[in-house]
């Protein structure tokens, strides 16, 4: 079978200790029968290992910050596509997704696929709006609220009981048992990620999570759910199992029906003692352990591309439970010259 | 007297290995059991209730049924506990 050559432009190519999406999803295209990708990486920092990555990645643009507003971010992508001739965008980070999607037109007329979610998905599913989202949706979640203001702090005990979670707007978790641990992690957080800074009922159980892609039209075309095994001091999966759980999936495609969900999702559950599922969150993109799910018989990375290229992509119906992975860190061994071009370029 | 006969049901899911190994693919948890424990319980899974193993087991090694039934409780409810068992599982 003759495979589609396309261009596609990824970021999150920071496969860090907290690693970005980046890299799983470039492997889940490498590891494609049907595509045949040349891959851009899309860097916001000299040092994100992918772009030293050649066997995976062609070539490394870096990229503005999206802090930086989307005229600078779409800037760089038309000179980028003058050069690349770009087929598919992938966005693997929480905080350029809204320039990303806001900028859809514009990608579009240069001829830039995406798949993202709507705007306003992206807008309903915010940690901060997550009791109305589980109103309207009729899903468990745990009591939150936005905080905008170190002051209002003050009357946490009105709404909360100790202990709590703190939350960043994009990134970032903590647990507090107190009312000082929990001015300290507000003010963590909001110099870090910015106001608002949610706070969040916190719900025993355990923590598991789903990968899954929404066709766009209430379809879930994939879904595999995972319990982390080991958890690093950053929250993050060190090791992961896929699950046989009805429960779960059910939840995903109820989700997914009811929002039309578009693009990838990563759902945070947590299982209570009764087997309850309460949704603590929704990440609106395929998240850093979505090779799993590829391991397991779903190259979700795949099916993304070839919808965003207009493809029909039947769902996928199963995957192997029990499929297992291990996160590991490698140190490249990288030429000084290499580091230069891209500090200096800002290409490599 | 009527005797009581107390049906312990495992899980359908549930997949014991020839070496012990045991994995719940609900909750993603594993164990390792030993020879006994692996046979014990998968003398449960094919559906044998308690009576029954605790016969076989007095039968064929050197233990008190007395003793042998307090330690085989003890396992029940480290399988009820770990979640290996179904959720009416005492008939």
């Amino acid at each position: 079978m003759t495979k589609d050559r396309l261009t596609v432009l990824v970021s999150g190519l920071n496969n860090i200790d907290s690693p970005g999406p980046g890299i799983p999803v470039i492997r889940g295209l490498r590891d494609s029968q049907l595509i045949e990708p040349r891959i851009i990486g899309l860097a916001y920092d000299n040092l994100e290992p992918g772009a030293y990555m050649h066997q995976l990645v062609d070539k490394t643009y870096k990229m503005p910050y999206p802090s930086d507003g989307s005229d600078a971010v779409m800037q760089r992508i038309r000179y980028i596509q003058n050069i690349e001739h770009a087929d598919v965008l992938i966005p693997n980070f929480d905080a350029e997704l809204f320039a990303f999607m806001k900028s859809e037109p514009v990608l579009r007329s240069l001829g830039i696929k995406t798949f993202l979610p709507t705007l306003r998905q992206f807008e309903e599913r915010h940690k901060a709006n997550l009791p109305d989202f589980g109103e309207k949706y009729d899903v468990r979640v745990p009591f939150s609220k936005a905080y905008t203001n170190f002051n209002q702090l003050k009357n946490l005990k009105d709404d909360f009981q100790f202990p709590i979670v703190v939350k960043g707007k994009f990134y970032d978790a903590f647990i507090a048992k107190d009312q000082i641990q929990a001015e300290i992690y507000f003010q963590k957080i909001a110099a870090k990620w910015g106001l608002p800074v949610v706070i969040q009922e916190f719900v025993y159980g355990t923590e598991v999570n789903v990968v899954a892609l929404g066709d766009g039209k209430g379809t879930t075309v994939g879904a595999v759910p995972m319990r982390k095994q080991y958890i690093t001091d950053k929250g993050k999966a060190w090791g992961g199992i896929t699950l046989d759980d009805s429960k779960m999936l059910e939840l995903t495609y109820k989700i997914i029906r009811q929002t039309q969900w578009r693009g990838g999702m990563e759902l945070e559950l947590i299982k209570d003692a009764k087997d309850d599922l309460y949704l603590i969150e929704i990440n609106p993109r395929l998240p850093a352990w979505v090779y799993l799910a590829v391991g397991a018989g779903q190259n979700l990375p795949e099916a993304l591309v070839l919808m965003a290229m207009g493809k029909d992509v039947s769902p996928f119906k199963n995957y192997e439970v029990g499929k297992m992975f291990i996160r590991y860190s490698w140190d490249m061994i990288c030429d000084l010259t290499e580091f230069e071009k891209i500090a200096t370029k800002g290409e490599l | 007297m009527k005797s009581h006969i107390m049906v312990v049901k495992i899980k359908k899911n549930i997949a014991i290995s020839e070496s012990g190994f045991v994995f719940n693919p609900s909750t993603g948890d594993s164990f390792t059991l030993n020879t006994i424990g692996a046979e014990i319980l998968r003398m449960l899974a094919s559906g044998k209730d308690m009576d029954a193993v605790s016969e076989f087991i007095v039968g064929t090694y050197d233990v008190e049924k007395s003793v042998f039934e307090r330690y085989f409780l003890d396992f029940i409810s480290m399988l009820r506990q770990f979640q290996i068992l179904e959720e009416d599982d005492e008939r």
